[in-house]
């Protein structure tokens, strides 16, 4: 995750508590998005970021979650997703970054 | 209305040790943490030119192989590299690092470069013998300095060393004593990519038999910015580069859209041909310096080589319709509007859905699309996937989503429609025009008749808008060219002596 985004999802864990923070993330890589999903979780892996070191333990899902396609309008989610659902290996995404909640979220939706 | 493909060109500029210390991921390293772990195991990745020269994607971007040819390549291309090193290619070449830093002598008329006297009297030496390079070229190479000098400037005036084999060889000075916008550092980065445009350009003129002084305009593309600190990209590297190489009678000017911007550029040139308003238009961009090395701390991590070693040039020659010259079509563009919205399939609608409908054609009616042609064996180890598959699954998808194709049948879609990714991650590249020259080459030879370029670009990346942007154009084989008829003095006088008959006619009736 690039330094300026960690700052932005640590800027807003600090101003509207972590507890009342959720990342949603978009990646279409599993590997990528389980180290967004651990960054945000169990802090920056790299020790490059704002996020060194800092384990904020949001709540994170992919975009391709159950829990979170619920929560999305049909008609939006078929304009604005239903192609990448095809494209993507929705599952492995979804895994990946269950696996790092699992482990490190201290909070959910 | 068309405008025809009169030629391409194709270069690579293998310069590990530039990427060493000037790629940017490595060169913010050492500014923050010194000489780091990184950086120390780093320096054993770095690939030789016979590597290089010898990877697959390499050769298929200089035209020393088909596509084809790559697909049927066994995989991994890193651990399958060709017999031999290969220089030249049918588009290009791969320039070899010492050489190109003569090259970027050649091409700085400020003083900027610095060599020193024994490594530029070996180096001209070399560049002696490289075809496309002229003597009148070669006389701007410059005698050199000493060492001493070179490194009193770097120590005293802020220049960046340059370095071959370990060794300084000369530096990057700077363009004033406080602008940053003329540091050393941005100077370096201009004046490489100067130097790239300027090879991809010689290129150009062997690979069409163009001569320099028929060239009419020159767009340039690239996304460096050139400028002072009262205008930082004022501009314009196009006729920096016709300079350089003897277009006396172009002028030029860039355009730019990230890695939207050869697409770009490649339609206003066209339109401006098309329109009458320029004789030709050569479209043509040097590399990008910080780039190299982007994802090097994940080849390391990987106990990959660090494969981000070169700078990508391209030219490309557009002129009238001639009958032979595959064409560009301009009436069925490709355009991401600002309304268009930006999650994927908007992208895709508007970059590919809707230019097919202007033409009144479906998904299968295009034999090859090219979008983000970025190299997997370099952007898979850094997590960033497979980016022209996944752009051929969008396609086939948003195909899906159209009804003219079944969610079973993407995977053969892509098979059939793609191409593999085989460009350097240098941003404005990879982004659909290296097919241009395959593209035309499989179209004169009735290999397929329709090919879309696609172009897109991440503008958010300069804080100015949360767009991103995207164009695209059609190629297609050329249509007879019908000659111009004339009018005879006896078809003159047949017209004249029907039109008296009527109107005597019409006077004996009234």
């Amino acid at each position: 995750m690039d330094l300026q985004n960690q700052q932005r999802v640590k800027d807003a864990a600090e101003k509207y508590g972590s507890e009342n923070v959720v990342v949603i993330l978009g990646s279409s890589d599993a590997e990528g998005a389980e180290i967004y999903a651990e960054t945000v979780t169990n802090g920056d892996p790299t020790f490059a970021g704002p996020l060194a070191g800092v384990p904020l333990g949001l709540a994170v899902y992919h975009v391709f979650e159950d829990a979170i396609r619920q929560e999305a309008d049909p008609a939006l989610w078929e304009e604005q997703i239903g192609m990448m659902e095809m494209v993507l290996d929705t599952e492995a995404l979804a895994k990946a970054v269950a696996g790092m909640r699992e482990q490190y979220s201290k909070y959910a939706i | 209305m068309k405008v025809a493909v009169k030629g391409t060109s194709y270069c690579l500029n293998h310069v590990p040790e530039m990427a060493f210390h000037y790629g940017n991921t490595p060169y913010v390293e050492r500014k923050t943490r010194g000489e780091s772990e990184f950086l120390k195991e780093l320096t054993s990745h770095l690939q030789s030119y016979a590597k290089a020269a010898a990877y697959a994607p390499n050769l298929a971007y200089i035209g020393a192989m088909t596509l084809g040819e790559l697909e049927r390549h066994p995989q991994p291309w890193l651990e399958n590299l060709a017999a031999e090193p290969v220089r030249f290619g049918r588009f290009g070449e791969i320039m070899p690092e010492d050489e190109f830093l003569g090259l970027m002598d050649i091409s700085d008329v400020f003083d900027i470069i610095w060599l020193e006297e024994r490594f530029s009297a070996a180096v001209s030496e070399k560049l002696r013998k490289n075809p496309v390079i002229p003597e009148t070229l070669l006389g701007r190479l410059e005698k050199g300095h000493t060492l001493q000098e070179i490194e009193r400037e770097v120590s005293e005036k802020d220049a960046l060393p340059l370095y071959f084999e370990g060794k300084v060889v000369g530096c990057s000075r700077k363009g004033h004593e406080i602008d940053e916008c003329l540091e050393a550092y941005v100077l370096l980065e201009n004046v490489a990519c100067k130097a790239g445009g300027v090879l991809a350009l010689l290129h150009l003129f062997r690979n069409t038999g163009l001569r320099p002084e028929e060239v009419d305009f020159v767009i340039e593309c690239s996304e460096e910015a050139a400028g002072d600190m009262n205008q930082r990209g004022g501009g314009n590297f196009a006729k920096a580069v016709a300079e350089i190489a003897g277009c006396v009678n172009a002028s030029g000017c860039d355009v730019r859209g990230f890695c939207a911007g050869p697409v770009n550029a490649v339609i206003a040139a066209g339109s401006q041909v098309a329109a009458g308003a320029r004789k030709n238009c050569v479209v043509l961009a040097g590399g990008a310096v910080p780039k190299l090395f982007m994802n090097s701390r994940d080849h390391v991590k990987k106990g990959l080589p660090a494969l981000e070693d070169c700078l990508g040039n391209f030219a490309i020659l557009l002129g009238e319709e001639d009958g032979v010259s595959p064409v560009i079509r301009l009436d069925a563009l490709g355009k991401h509007s600002v309304g268009a919205g930006a999650a994927p399939q908007a992208i895709t609608s508007a970059l590919v859905w809707e230019p097919l409908q202007k033409l009144g054609l479906g998904f299968n009616d295009v034999d090859k699309y090219a979008a983000e042609l970025q190299n997997p064996e370099i952007t898979l180890p850094a997590g960033a996937g497979d980016v022209p598959n996944a752009n051929f699954k969008m396609i086939g998808a948003l195909a899906v989503m159209k009804g003219q194709l079944e969610k079973s049948q993407i995977p053969e879609f892509v098979r059939e429609k793609g191409i593999p990714g085989f460009v350097h991650t240098q941003g404005h590249i990879p982004s659909g025009v290296p097919f241009v020259g395959h593209a035309c080459e499989w179209i004169k030879a009735g290999t397929i008749r329709r090919a879309l370029i696609i172009g897109k670009g991440s503008l958010f990346l300069a804080r100015m808008t949360n767009l991103s942007d995207g164009a695209s154009f059609f190629i297609e084989p050329p249509e007879a060219v019908k000659p111009a008829q004339s009018v005879t003095k006896e078809d003159i006088q047949r017209l004249l002596l029907e039109a008296l008959s009527e109107v005597a006619s019409s006077l004996k009736a009234e």
